[in-house]
């Protein structure tokens, strides 16, 4: 195979292998689910649809930057299928190129947690988490990857998460920011109950339309505001798992916050360990300082690189954080804002704290090797 | 650090030390805005057993919403209290110029008319009991935003008494508000020089956060800073700044330690995405810098002084912070704690006194 | 200076590019409205084929609302984070100054005018082993893209 320059020069940078925590495998339609799917609900999607929280047959409401859900330009495969749904092609131009050691997947179509009809959104979320288990975690022993799940109904969610959560090549549960109903209650605590069970971190990743306004003011004209507003909600459900006292109730349970933006986490828990002191009776059940709490319970991945005026304030904020151990690098290939790993990173980073964020961080979150599953 | 001493310039014994760009005035009760209403509006709020129009922007009882000796021994809401005001504050504190901000609720009502009608009297009731009874308040005109067009009458009608500087907006509205609906209100405020006030609180209907509604009113007070992210977004978005380059907004009691890393985000976006926003001409970063300001309280502070500075110079601008004590609300316990961190004087002094002077004009 | 041959002028039609490689770096060149362009096949953000992106048009505006769209096939987009360069200097849109790819020299000549040696040692396309490089065939009788580095 011919390689070009480019290539060629990226590997020659990217001498040390890292792990990837976001990458995205996409169903590039549901008759690739025939096998996994029962007929009935494969004539339910070809006869209604698959119905979520706006009115387009196929569309969005906010265009994204680009076509195949918004995917970087060049990374269409020549086999035809759309960006993410072609196994070669993600080997060819990311997998090898970038030697990655492990990488995560996140599954962010078909939608299953934001279909109205839960119990199709139940049947998809088997049918795509089996299909993962065929068609890449079988076939690429680099790969792992996120159970989806219906999140809306708890009960599903738990279901699906015991069925196929001792597959090794499943090392985390998959959410969207945009939920019904902040994630911190009691309508999803069985999603965690369930997580915490076996061992698995709850990734909540950014995308989607989930019934409410994406702003507390309603809905904005610009995908510019579409995009750049997901950190907000992304906060909204930080600030919700905390003063539900989830991480009380679930001691062992782990959220990983995935391409949400990281520089916002220091400033927000300022801001939720200062009203805590003055409001703290409300919440009696918290023990600790919420910004302990996150410090313990939360990670997050490092795509879409912050990009401050002064590269310096990078290593500010990395530092306000208070822990070198909650970030967790990600390119999320295919998308239009992936991160290169060779170039993302705005200033020098120390190396025992590079090999932390690329590397470590991740390895000690995630079981790659599909050790046992211990709660702890 | 705000010192004790009287005023740190020399120039005299009649400035002070300080201006306040928050302060909030309260009606001891409904009754006070009857002589500034018409007879139908009065009985219209008796017959229907109205009550009051007091939002629950900050529970009675809750700590956060008064600091101590806030409560009127009269028996008003706290705030309600020129006197005590004068003595736990403007005096006490040294206090060249406050802003008021009035939050009573006529934002939270669907009928127009009536909403406007309120606003009038809650703003001829500020004239009367609090601008012309003490030479050092300002405030901002209370408007029904509802109904822009309305609001912006109601800027129209007063935007030009000395004692207004503001147009009162809250940050939880109908829509974003840098959609074109609320252009009205910008074209008046703009032409009467006057400031954008986007203030915490509003509950038009919408869920308060992003994700739905949330348990606790502690959440609730929390994602205000969620809210004032989005809108400021949205000013900036829509163009609001580009249609009125005259406009300054001031975002009152959302913190400011958020900036910094919005503002990255939203640059690293527009270097991409600009082609749909083309009216945005520039990093974001710099349209906020120009138009926009913002009230020091909650500062929602870092663990050490280092990091706050730090984070302040992440903002790249001198010019944006004012100081606020946002009384009566209770954010901080000794005087110092206001303004939690050894400045530079020269810094100290414009977010103290000359970083709001430029903007209000006083 | 050397000069290389890229292209023969009808494999790029108006509006068409081609990916080349150029003294070892991977180069776009474009036809513009039969004029020829050559830009560095690296996005100055993070490394991105910038070449390979969306070629589009300049939307400008002055006040919301207003939309006025020009220059349309001359500004590249790069495919990963959309930034917007101008084909014919390589100069980033909203940073012109300091944002901007290489931009090479592009000349349209008759395979006449090149010399022997020169049309021998021509080279363009893809590398195909570590010491090789594709000549490109030449013909005094047609048209050719030429790039100076």
């Amino acid at each position: 195979m011919v390689e070009r320059v480019a290539q060629r020069e990226a590997r020659k940078k990217t001498k040390t292998s890292f792990i990837d925590c976001d990458i995205h495998n996409i169903v590039p339609s549901v008759d690739v689910l025939e096998p996994y799917l029962p007929a009935r609900w494969r004539k339910h999607v070809e006869t209604f649809g698959m119905r979520q929280h706006h009115g387009f047959a196929s569309g969005i409401p906010y265009p994204k930057a680009s076509p195949g859900g918004g995917s970087r330009v060049d990374a269409w495969p020549p086999s035809g299928l759309p960006p993410g749904a072609d196994l070669d092609f993600m080997r060819e131009q990311h997998l090898d190129v970038q030697n990655i050691e492990y990488g995560i997947l996140n599954c962010l179509y078909p939608k299953v947690g934001e279909l109205l009809n839960e119990e199709l959104g139940a049947a998809l979320a088997r049918a795509t988490n089996d299909w993962q288990i065929v068609e890449w975690l079988e076939k690429e022993p680099r790969l792992r990857a996120s159970i989806v799940v219906p999140y809306e109904n708890a009960e599903f969610s738990a279901a699906e998460i015991d069925r196929v959560a001792d597959h090794p090549g499943f090392v985390q549960v998959v959410l969207l920011p945009r939920t019904k109903e902040p994630l911190g209650k009691r309508r999803y605590w069985k999603i965690y109950e369930a997580a915490e069970r076996h061992g698995l971190p709850i990734g909540i990743h950014f995308a989607g339309l989930g019934g409410n306004p994406i702003t507390s003011s309603g809905w904005p004209s610009f995908y510019i505001e579409d995009h750049t507003v997901m950190a907000q909600a992304f906060q909204s459900q930080v600030i919700s798992l905390v003063y539900e006292g989830i991480f009380e109730r679930f001691p062992d349970l782990r959220v990983v916050l995935m391409e949400g933006g990281f520089a916002w986490l220091p400033s927000l828990m300022w801001r939720l360990d200062k009203h805590w002191k003055r409001l703290r009776e409300e919440v009696p059940f918290l023990k600790r300082p919420p910004s302990e709490y996150i410090r313990k319970h939360m990670w997050a991945t490092t795509q879409p690189m912050e990009e401050p005026t002064n590269p310096k304030h990078l290593l500010q904020v990395i530092e306000h954080l208070g822990s070198d151990d909650m970030l967790m690098f990600s390119t999320d290939y295919p998308h239009w804002d992936y991160d290169n790993p060779d170039r993302a990173f705005p200033v020098r980073l120390p190396d025992a704290l590079k090999r932390k964020i690329f590397s470590e961080n991740a390895r000690a979150l995630y079981r790659f090797e599909g050790e046992t599953r211990v709660s702890g | 650090m705000i010192r004790e001493s009287a005023s740190s310039t020399g120039q005299g014994h009649d400035k002070g030390v300080l201006i306040d760009c928050d302060v909030h005035n309260a009606l001891p009760s409904i009754e006070v805005l009857y002589p500034h209403l018409s007879d139908h509006w009065r009985d219209y709020i008796v017959e229907r057993g109205v009550g009051n129009l007091e939002p629950n922007y900050y529970p009675a009882g809750a700590p956060l919403s008064a600091r101590p000796g806030a409560v009127p021994p009269s028996g008003g809401p706290p705030g309600s209290d020129l006197d005590l005001l004068r003595g736990q504050l403007l005096d006490s504190w040294d206090v060249e110029y406050a802003i008021l901000n009035c939050l009573y609720g006529v934002q939270l009502v669907h009928n127009e008319d009536w909403a406007a009608a309120m606003a009038r009297a809650v703003n001829d009731w500020q004239v009367a009991e609090w601008l012309d009874k003490e030479p050092r308040l300002r405030a901002s005109i209370v408007v029904p935003t509802q109904n822009p067009e309305m609001a912006a009458e109601e800027i129209e009608r007063l935007g030009d008494h000395p004692g207004f500087v503001q147009a009162l907006l809250l940050v939880r509205t109908e829509m974003p508000l840098g959609k074109r609906h609320y252009w009205p209100i910008y074209e008046a405020a703009e032409r009467h020089n006057l400031v954008i006030g986007i203030h915490a609180g509003g509950s038009p209907g919408n869920p308060i956060t992003p994700v739905g509604w949330p348990s606790h009113y502690l959440e609730d007070y929390v994602s205000l800073a969620q809210a004032f992210q989005s809108q400021l977004v949205s000013l900036v978005s829509e163009g609001v700044f580009a249609k009125f380059p005259g406009l300054r907004a001031v975002l009152i009691e959302g913190g400011f330690t958020w900036l910094p890393s919005l503002m990255w985000r939203f640059d690293k976006n527009w270097k991409g995405l600009r082609g749909e926003v083309a009216w945005v001409d520039r990093l974001p970063s710099e349209i906020i810098h120009e138009h926009v300001r913002l009230t020091i309280q909650p500062v929602d502070e870092p663990p050490n002084q280092e990091y706050l500075l730090q984070t302040m110079e992440q903002i790249g601008s001198e010019e944006m912070l004012l100081f606020s004590t946002d009384y009566p609300h209770w954010h901080f316990d000794e005087r110092e704690d206001a303004l939690p961190v050894e400045l530079p004087p020269e810094l100290e002094r414009k977010i103290l006194v000359e970083n709001a002077r430029a903007l209000y004009g006083i | 200076m050397a000069k290389h041959v890229v292209a023969k002028t009808d494999e790029i039609p108006l509006g068409g590019r081609k990916i080349v490689e150029v003294a070892g770096r991977s180069s776009g060149v474009f036809n513009v409205g039969g004029e020829f362009f050559a830009l560095l096949n690296y996005c100055p953000h993070e490394g991105g084929p910038l070449c390979e992106g969306v070629l589009s048009g300049l939307v400008r505006s002055r006040i919301p609302g207003e939309y006025t769209y020009v220059r349309r096939g001359e500004i590249i987009r790069c495919p990963w984070h959309q930034w917007e360069f101008d084909v014919r200097t390589g100069q980033s849109w909203f940073d012109p100054a300091k944002t901007r790819t290489r931009s090479y020299e592009a000349a349209v000549e008759p395979g006449s005018v090149l010399s022997e040696s020169e049309r021998e040692l021509a080279g363009a396309g893809l590398e195909k082993g570590p010491f090789s490089v594709e000549t490109y065939p030449v013909s005094v009788d047609e048209q050719y893209v030429v790039l100076e580095t």
